[in-house]
């Protein structure tokens, strides 16, 4: 059924695109927002120095994490997470194939969102950085110690791990909320059934505080909306969490539209102390659901896989004072907690003011049951009864909300193209800072935590148009850098950005360091097939598998020429890196493997497959510069055809 | 083996005429020819007179050394093998000189000190620049502990009683 739309909403609609077209289409004077004077110097790092904050920014539809430094915006890393990357064998080499494994099978690419840093007493320790998968729902973590992807937990019974993965303040979870609803259990249903049969769930998975282990404590199953964003209480909020939703209409076609109905939607507000309470009287029903958890381990080098098949599910009707509904203006992206753990900010993209909401007028009107009624049994708190204050025509489209712990808050506005600043407490705006073009989401280091380091933000913008030098149709996304430790933002500068970063988290770059991991112990390498010195190395025969034990060191292989493989013949090649020293990685790469590389760290082992087709000599060699003589890192493997009688041998320097 | 050891000279000798020129006449202003031109400084000003003979770097003090403790010559052994073996011998060059000798050579702190910073004594002590200019691959800093450290010499000091080695 096609839902006609009223003529107010499409008359506000269009006032919107049009504004929104004047604002993209033309650019303002840039002469009012160039840094002047100083600006140059305030992002200046001279050579062989270093930045003052780590930026960790999603990939977006890369799959990925970039990794910059402030306020450079020099790039210093990708991190593969979600998407394959052949540069390093992620995804590609049989150690971290694992790592992508889903029960929908092996998924080479992910749309990954939101990073998040873990969190001890409501700031951030540097420790590891958590990011959503939004199309397949799952959550990664990442060890800030290897800068590598060290776990992925995969999401059952959701649509689309959106609203996710934001911590509480000591990271005793991670949670996830479902963007799309879906039938809950998955069922071959009539998509027209949608407001009787699909549901969303919010999932609250557990971090082992020691080793940042993640595993599914439980997952609460909520009315069929589109969850967004979320944030945890701090302070005196701590113990709730708090989801903003939108399409509240429950439409299933044309959302722009038909999602666009009500003139608020909710904050869902979930007293997740409350839940564990009604976990421990045993009020969760065990569900058979099906989802993996992928740990990669340090010492064995290698994914190992477990595939669970159980959740313990919260029915709120079995759990009362545990959700609470908070009418939000309208189809609110961003659910912002300032420092001080009081205020919730709602980011309503069609809203004409920010509201903010007040955690202990919350609490009173629960106590005091101020509700509007309800839906699906969970009660919704009257809009004024939890209002602290609303930003009065604070620009168009506001999206999302940072904090300077000056008592200032920074709102990303998609529509008008700018940051706004606004005072906490007062709700009047301040000041307002054009950006190019059209802001997402937006980062001041530490500025969703307790104790924001309030010097930058970063605006990441949607839209670049005409901000580099062109690149054919398929541009960069633009971040820009302005500077906000005095009254008036100044705009310091522009970098482009890998795929399409939708948020960020900034961190004073001393607390990652600190867990900084130069090489790995070969001492405690306990791969499988790890060669330890040149001396155990071999190539062995198993029917069709050849198995090479090999070693690599500067500038040799051990073996660097095998005869002996066939036609038929699956190889690995194992090989262990048996350098002890910083940045001294060996490559790996033969002719013709329809396969990647191999980019092995020292003490690390890493094995590629390779299946040969005809018979010949392959070469192969070392593909990242080690030394004066990596060119001479080289040797060959002679490929017999099926059947031959080559003996098998091996050898380096005979 | 011995076509091996060639190539790795010729490419030494190649590399020495190319690359690497400018240090060569470094390496040579610094230690070369000196007792034919009086008026260049002494190569190990600078050092102090431990340093001189015992090498730069964490080992600080004379060792004393007891009898060949054979526990810490199997340790050495198994940490020469996985993290010194894909360079160096006993009884060959290899990508580094052979070691059966070594300590008829050098003080056993100049060796410790030699493993545990060789960049700092390729940089800062006279003989071991030398070493490089002969060699021409600096010598891999395998991130030993100390205990690995003192274990490799005593299996290196096994090594040079028995002028052969041990198994």
């Amino acid at each position: 059924m096609f839902q006609k739309p009223s003529a107010r909403i499409v008359y506000a609609s269009l006032v919107v695109l049009a504004l929104a077209a004047v604002w993209i289409g033309c650019p303002a004077k840039k002469e009012a927002t160039i840094g002047s004077g100083d600006a140059a110097s305030k992002v200046f790092v001279p050579p062989g120095s270093y930045d003052e904050f780590y930026a960790f920014l999603s990939g977006g539809f890369s799959g990925q994490v970039s990794v910059y430094g402030l306020p450079s915006g020099r790039l210093f890393k990708t991190i593969p997470v979600f998407a394959v990357n052949p540069e390093n064998g992620w995804g590609f080499n049989e150690e971290t194939k694992g790592m992508l494994q889903t029960t929908d099978g092996f998924i080479p690419w992910d749309d990954s969102h939101h990073p998040e840093l873990s969190m001890t007493d409501g700031t951030p320790d540097g420790r590891w950085l958590f990011i959503n998968a939004n199309n397949s729902p799952r959550i990664a973590r990442i060890d800030l110690g290897t800068f590598r992807t060290e776990e992925i937990i995969e999401i059952p019974n959701s649509g689309g791990s959106h609203a996710s993965p934001f911590t509480t303040i000591n990271t005793e979870y991670v949670v996830s909320a479902t963007r799309f609803s879906v039938p809950t259990p998955q069922a071959d249903v009539a998509i027209n059934s949608y407001k009787q049969n699909f549901k969303g769930a919010i999932s609250f998975v557990k971090v082992d505080p020691k080793e940042g282990h993640m595993d599914l404590a439980f997952q609460i199953l909520v009315p069929g909306f589109d969850y967004d964003l979320s944030h945890a209480g701090k302070g005196p909020s701590h113990g709730w969490f708090f989801f903003s939703t939108y399409n509240t209409e429950q439409a299933h076609t044309l959302l722009e539209v038909n999602a666009s109905q009500n003139d608020k939607d909710f904050i869902m507000a979930v007293n997740w102390k409350k839940a564990e309470e009604y976990i421990k009287q045993g009020k969760a029903k065990p569900w058979a659901s099906e989802y993996y958890i992928n740990r990669y381990d340090d010492n064995k080098h290698t994914t190992i896989s477990e595939k669970k098949k159980q959740v313990m599910m919260l029915d709120p009707k079995d759990c009362p004072d545990m959700l609470y509904l908070m009418p939000c203006p309208k189809s609110p992206h961003g659910a912002d907690v300032d420092p001080s753990g009081e205020y919730i900010v709602g980011g309503g993209k069609l809203a004409t003011v920010i509201p903010v909401f007040s955690f202990s007028k919350m609490i009173k009107a629960i106590e005091g049951k101020a509700f509007d009624g309800d839906r699906d049994g969970i009660p919704v708190l009257k809009y004024d009864a939890v209002l602290a204050g609303e930003v009065q025509e604070p620009g168009l489209g506001p999206l999302h909300t940072e904090f300077d712990g000056k008592g200032y808050a920074y709102t990303s506005h998609f529509v008008s193209s700018e940051v706004v600043k606004w005072k906490l407490g007062t709700w009047e705006v301040i000041d307002r800072m054009p950006t190019y073009y059209s802001i997402g989401h937006l980062m001041i280091p530490g500025g969703d935590s307790k104790q924001p380091w309030g010097k930058y933000v970063l605006a990441m913008n949607k839209i670049t148009k005409d901000r580099y030098l062109p690149t054919g149709p398929e541009l960069t996304q633009s971040a820009q850098l302005i500077d906000i430790s005095g009254d008036k933002m100044r705009m310091l500068s522009d970098f482009p950005t890998i795929g399409e970063p939708h948020y960020a988290q900034g961190i004073a770059a001393d607390l990652v360091r600190k867990h900084e991991v130069k090489i790995f112990d070969i001492n405690k390498n306990e791969h499988k097939y790890a060669t330890k010195s040149e001396k155990d190395a071999k190539v062995v025969r198993e029917g069709k598998e050849v198995h090479v034990y090999m070693t690599a060191s500067r500038s040799h292989f051990v073996p660097d020429n095998i005869e002996g493989v066939k036609v038929g013949d699956v190889v690995y090649f194992h090989m262990t890196n048996l350098e002890q020293d910083w940045d001294v990685p060996h490559g790996f790469a033969i002719k013709g493997n329809n396969n990647a590389e191999l980019l092995i760290m020292p003490g690390e082992t890493a094995t590629v497959r390779w299946e040969p087709k005809t018979p010949g000599v392959y070469p192969m060699y070392c593909t990242d510069f080690c030394s004066a003589l990596h060119q001479e890192m080289q040797g060959y493997v002679r490929v017999s055809a099926a059947g031959s009688n080559t003996a098998l041998t091996f050898s380096t320097g005979k | 083996m011995k076509s091996y050891v060639l190539a790795l000279a010729i490419f030494a000798a190649t590399i020495s005429m190319t690359a690497c020129g400018s240090s060569n006449e470094e390496a040579k202003a610094s230690w070369g020819e000196a007792a034919n031109k009086p008026a260049k400084p002494d190569p190990y000003a600078g050092l102090t007179a431990f340093e001189k003979e015992h090498g730069i770097g964490p080992v600080k003090e004379e060792l004393k050394l007891e009898a060949i403790n054979t526990t810490l010559v199997k340790k050495g052994e198994k940490a020469f093998e996985t993290k010194c073996y894909a360079c160096h011998r006993l009884d060959t060059k290899l990508v580094g000189p052979p070691l059966q000798d070594v300590l008829k050579i050098r003080k056993p702190e100049y060796v410790m000190n030699m493993m545990l910073n060789p960049e700092g004594m390729i940089k800062n002590h006279p003989d071991a620049k030398k070493l490089f200019a002969q060699f021409l691959i600096p010598m891999a800093n395998q991130n030993l502990t100390m205990d690995e450290c003192r274990a490799i010499l005593e299996y290196l000091r096994h090594a040079n009683e028995n002028a052969k080695k041990p198994s």
